[in-house]
């Protein structure tokens, strides 16, 4: 498809405001699914994680389910949402062959959780509070496939194929409030935000939050407001993001594209777009109106949802701690500079260096671990096969460090090792026999060989010119294989030549 | 003709126990019943005679081992082909699901295979439950064994009529405005609307999902308690299930006495609009059970004016997202229109065909109903209403035990008579279907025959949420009296059923 004309951003920005909204879904990881007792799993043979409900077979009844009520609440109080007394399911009609019923059972006017708010960091420091204006429980519908076309799309298809798997898995969707005032960041903005909300969830356990998987979907709104006006311009939202890069990606292409068009004299159609990540476009989907007429009643299969207070503050108490707190309360115990600090928030290596600092290795040398040797073979590394160290391993090779037993050159051949898979850094030094030579006997015998072979580097050691002895030590490591502390060896090529 | 067809289910109980007959004779004397006289009366859509005889060979195998698994093991039953059945077609009366099996049972059909009884076969109905005559099943209508040419009632007129026709002793059905007690009206039988919860809705094909509710199609009320007791319960699969402790239905009725209860008769069932005969019934069925010791007081329901329009305006919104899954994609019918077509053609060819005109005129008037711009007006207001209704009842529960009324306006009419004026047929259920906007429980008990027409009269008991027994109560204390009073049964007065077979 034909790329859009799209304006510089710099310039854009400078004629207009981006306005952001953003519905995010999370499936939920719950054993069951939202309505019935089929498995909630993903990745099964398609069409047999299902029963009548999931089928929408006639007789067939919803049940709610109650493992994810409780996600449901969980999630609402981690995003300081109030959670409501009671609330209420609705269906929401319309047609669609992946919809087994013919209507989504939503909720509508009672969602479980309203007006909330997040915090979301940007790479480059700014704090950025986002409102959330509620966040909901629905159902999932089946997958497509559409067979026969060439893009894999409904047009062009032979025929499409129904895979029910899905049908009634929960989601909660999360609804913010309007974003102004994102300016310049609002593409980091977009991607910071889904990406505070993949963290919460994770740290929640209630979801896989895997993108590409669609576990956690992103629809982004995005309008612009000229310079000087107070109305609002026309939204588009773009579906189909299945990466954090892409939520970036997608709303800086938005921005530009709508501004091109908005400069251009053009107006914006208020429209459904997808996002191609090949093409790293958007193209139209269909038109979207306010006027949808999804014929909303109350779900008369379903008694409202009203949780147990007891149970909100039990949910409450088990929070865990907010990604922003957490990072501050990290930052402050670890005593990294803000440079230190972001370079390893960007690296998402907050979890290796917390669980790193638990198994006894310091901060800063976890840092310089994570953030520098382990990067590096992690970029070396073949495809993405990625490379298995763990923390614990971490720790324990800065301890071999820190106890003498391995100098900085040694230690990075065993962290090789330990990424090959040859085992934990105690046991690679052992059956490598990489451990530094400790015992000085056996350094001052190569060191008295050293310096008998080189005599005109004796003499001038013993005139006093003590950097001299270079050429010894280099002799003496090499004798050594590498495995002796150079400064040690130093010390005693003094005190020989001086003895001599 | 075996006697045996004419016992109720009590007596076939017993004499199962008694060791006196076998379920397979029972089930065989049935059978026969329905090969000989359904022919006319189109009661059943589907009969498996080797299906039925086998679960009643497994029945005399268990009783003879000593281990019967209720005390109705045995005793054969007909089932209202709107639940879902693993083993026969379930249709619901259309086109739309001609031959259609269910991967699954209904919990009510699961429980009374649980206790042992033998399902004879579906009972014809008005295509999903839409109408009071049974003339709108895509099957043709049935007929009523007192005058062939006259409706059954409905929508469960399959279900009564075999049970007034003797083709089963006791039957499934479903009330969702009256679809059980209507047809016992018009048939001379019993039929009970139990609380809305008090029995699994699960694998009831949805009408409208908040007034629908599963019940009982007897002859007697003692039966009608019996099978209650078999179905009640709290069904994981349905939550709008209560999960009550409910007593003993059938010791309510066995213990009935009506001394020092409470009846309210209600103003707005009692006089214009109801058939001379349908009224001298009601009221001579009051005066007997004054005579034996039942306080009668006039109450009046304001809100029952409004009742029919709010119902007919609730129902078909939730039947028509109830029935849009019926779209071709996973099961039933499908209609490809000449030279293919798109999803969405298939989708409206298949309807225009599987659909029959009562179906079509609710679910586009219930999709009117919920559009934008309506939903207040229409839906908005109904509920309104509904909640009126519900203030009423709450009102004349706390002066009197249970209300009473006519079952409907007026004796059983002639096929074809009121197809032309589906508002009229709409009226008639003025009667029955407030208990289903206030979720309450209702019971239909024959009181005679109408002096202009010789057909049978109902007279309906209604009782507040969860006070099922109540009804069970009155209705046993009515029927004996009655009964007494007759000297005989009123079925036994329905003129035999010559000719007919299958």
């Amino acid at each position: 498809m034909a790329k859009a004309k799209l304006m510089d951003y710099d310039k854009a920005l400078e004629l207009f405001e981006p306005v952001l909204g953003f519905e995010v879904h999370v499936e939920l990881s719950t054993k069951t699914k939202m309505f019935s007792a089929a498995p909630n799993n993903f990745g099964s043979e398609p069409n047999t994680n299902i029963t009548p409900t999931c089928l929408g077979l006639p007789g067939s009844l919803p049940v709610v389910n109650e493992e994810a009520v409780r996600y449901s609440i969980s999630l609402g109080l981690a995003l300081d949402c109030e959670i409501a007394e009671s609330s209420s399911f609705a269906r929401k009609n319309y047609f669609y062959p992946d919809l087994a019923k013919n209507y989504q059972i939503s909720q509508f006017d009672e969602p479980i959780a309203i007006n909330g708010n997040v915090e979301v960091e940007l790479p480059n420091g700014r704090v950025f509070q986002i409102d959330i204006e509620r966040a909901h429980m629905e159902e999932d519908a089946g997958k497509l496939t559409h067979v026969g076309g060439s893009t894999g799309r409904i047009q062009g298809a032979e025929y499409s194929l129904v895979d029910y798997n899905r049908a009634g898995v929960p989601l909660v969707e999360i609804v913010t409030r309007m974003i102004e005032g994102a300016e310049h960041d609002a593409p980091e903005l977009a991607k910071a935000y889904v990406a505070t909300i993949r963290d919460i969830v994770l740290a929640l356990g209630i979801s896989d939050a895997k993108m590409e998987r669609g576990n956690l979907r992103c629809d982004a709104n995005v309008s612009l407001r000229p310079r000087g006006s107070d109305k609002l311009g026309t939204r588009t939202e773009t579906k189909n993001v299945n990466s954090l890069r892409s939520v970036e990606r997608a709303v800086r292409y938005e921005i530009q594209r709508q501004a091109q068009i908005l400069a251009d004299g053009g107006t914006i159609i208020q429209e459904t777009r997808h996002w191609h990540e090949d093409t790293g476009a958007t193209s139209a989907g269909r038109p979207k109106s306010d006027a949808d007429d999804y014929r909303y009643f109350p779900e008369p299969d379903l008694l409202p949802v009203v949780p147990d207070p007891a149970l909100i503050e039990e949910l409450r108490a088990a929070l865990p701690e907010k990604p922003a707190e957490r990072r501050r309360r990290l930052k402050a115990d670890w005593g990294f500079t803000d440079l230190e600090f972001q370079d390893v928030v960007n690296s998402g290596l907050l979890n290796e260096i917390t669980e790193t600092v638990a198994a006894g290795a310091t901060p800063q040398a976890a840092r310089k671990w994570w953030t520098g040797e382990i990067a590096r073979l992690a970029n070396a590394a073949e495809g993405d096969a990625g490379i298995d160290i763990t923390p614990a391993q971490v720790a324990e090779l800065q301890q071999l460090v820190d106890e003498g037993t391995l100098t900085d050159r040694l230690a990075r051949q065993v962290l090789e090792a330990v990424a090959a898979g040859e085992g934990s850094p105690r046991e690679i030094v052992e059956a490598k026999g990489l451990a530094v030579v400790s015992d000085d006997g056996a350094l001052i015998a190569a060191i008295d060989e050293a310096l008998s072979a080189q005599p005109d580097v004796l003499e001038k050691i013993k005139d006093g010119k003590v950097q001299a002895a270079g050429a010894v030590i280099g002799a003496v490591m090499k004798a050594m294989q590498g495995k002796a502390d150079a400064a040690r060896v130093r010390e005693l090529v003094l005190e020989r030549a001086a003895a001599l | 003709m075996s006697d045996l067809i004419h016992k109720t289910a009590a007596q076939l109980a017993e004499m199962l126990a008694a060791g006196t007959t076998t379920s397979v004779e029972i089930t065989q004397a049935h059978l026969d019943r329905i090969a000989a006289v359904d022919g006319d009366l189109n009661a059943f859509l589907h009969v498996n005679a080797a299906v039925s005889l086998d679960a009643a060979k497994a029945s005399d195998a268990r009783r003879a081992a000593g281990a019967p698994l209720s005390p109705l093991d045995g005793v054969p039953i007909a089932i209202k082909d709107v639940l879902v059945t693993t083993d026969m077609p379930s249709t619901s009366g259309s086109k739309i699901l001609e031959g259609w099996m269910s991967p699954y049972d209904a919990t009510v059909v699961t429980k009374v295979r649980e206790a042992g009884l033998v399902p004879l076969g579906k009972t014809n109905m008005d295509e999903f439950a839409m109408g009071s005559s049974t003339e709108h099943s895509a099957y043709g209508p049935t007929r009523n064994p007192w005058d062939l040419d006259r409706i059954p009632g409905g929508s469960g007129g399959g279900s009564a009529a075999a049970v007034a026709a003797f083709e089963a002793p006791l039957a499934l059905g479903s009330d969702t405005g009256g679809s059980i007690r209507q047809p016992a009206h018009i048939t001379g039988t019993v039929g009970v609307k139990p609380t809305y919860g008090g029995v699994s809705r699960y694998g009831a094909i949805a009408l409208a999902s908040s007034f629908d509710q599963i019940g009982p199609v007897t002859r007697t009320v003692m039966d009608s308690a019996l099978l209650h007791d078999v179905i009640k319960g709290h069904d994981v699969h349905d939550s709008t299930s209560l999960k009550d402790e409910w007593p003993s239905f059938a010791e309510a009725a066995k213990n009935a006495n009506v001394k020092g209860l409470k009846i309210g008769v209600i103003e707005q069932l009692d006089g214009e609009g109801f058939q001379p005969g349908v009224l001298a019934r009601f009221h001579e069925s009051l005066e007997l059970l004054k005579a034996n010791g039942a306080e009668i007081v006039n109450v009046s329901l304001p809100s029952l004016e409004h009742a029919v329009a709010a119902y007919y305006l609730i129902l078909p919104a939730e039947a028509s997202s109830n029935l849009a899954k019926f779209d071709s994609v996973r099961f039933g019918l499908r209609v490809q229109p000449e030279g293919g077509g798109t999803v969405e053609q298939v989708m409206s060819a298949t309807r225009e065909a599987g659909f029959g005109a009562e179906v079509k005129r609710r679910i586009i008037l219930g999709t009117y109903a919920l559009s934008a711009g309506y939903y207040d007006a229409y839906y908005g207001s109904a509920q309104k209403v509904r909640t009126l209704v519900q203030r009423d009842f709450a009102d004349a529960f706390s002066k009197v035990d249970v209300l009473a009324s006519p079952t409907a306006p007026t004796t059983a009419w002639k096929l074809g008579e009121q197809l032309d004026d589906p508002v009229a047929m709409w009226r008639g259920d003025i009667a029955t279907i407030p208990a289903n906007m206030a979720g309450i429980p209702g019971i239909s008990v024959p009181a005679g025959l109408a002096d202009e027409d010789g057909l049978p009269v109902g007279i309906q008991f209604l009782a507040p949420a969860r006070e099922d027994a109540r009804l069970y109560n009155v209705g046993a204390a009515l029927e004996t009296l009655l009964e007494q009073k007759w000297g005989h049964t009123l079925l036994s007065q329905a003129p035999e059923l010559k000719g007919g077979a299958l």
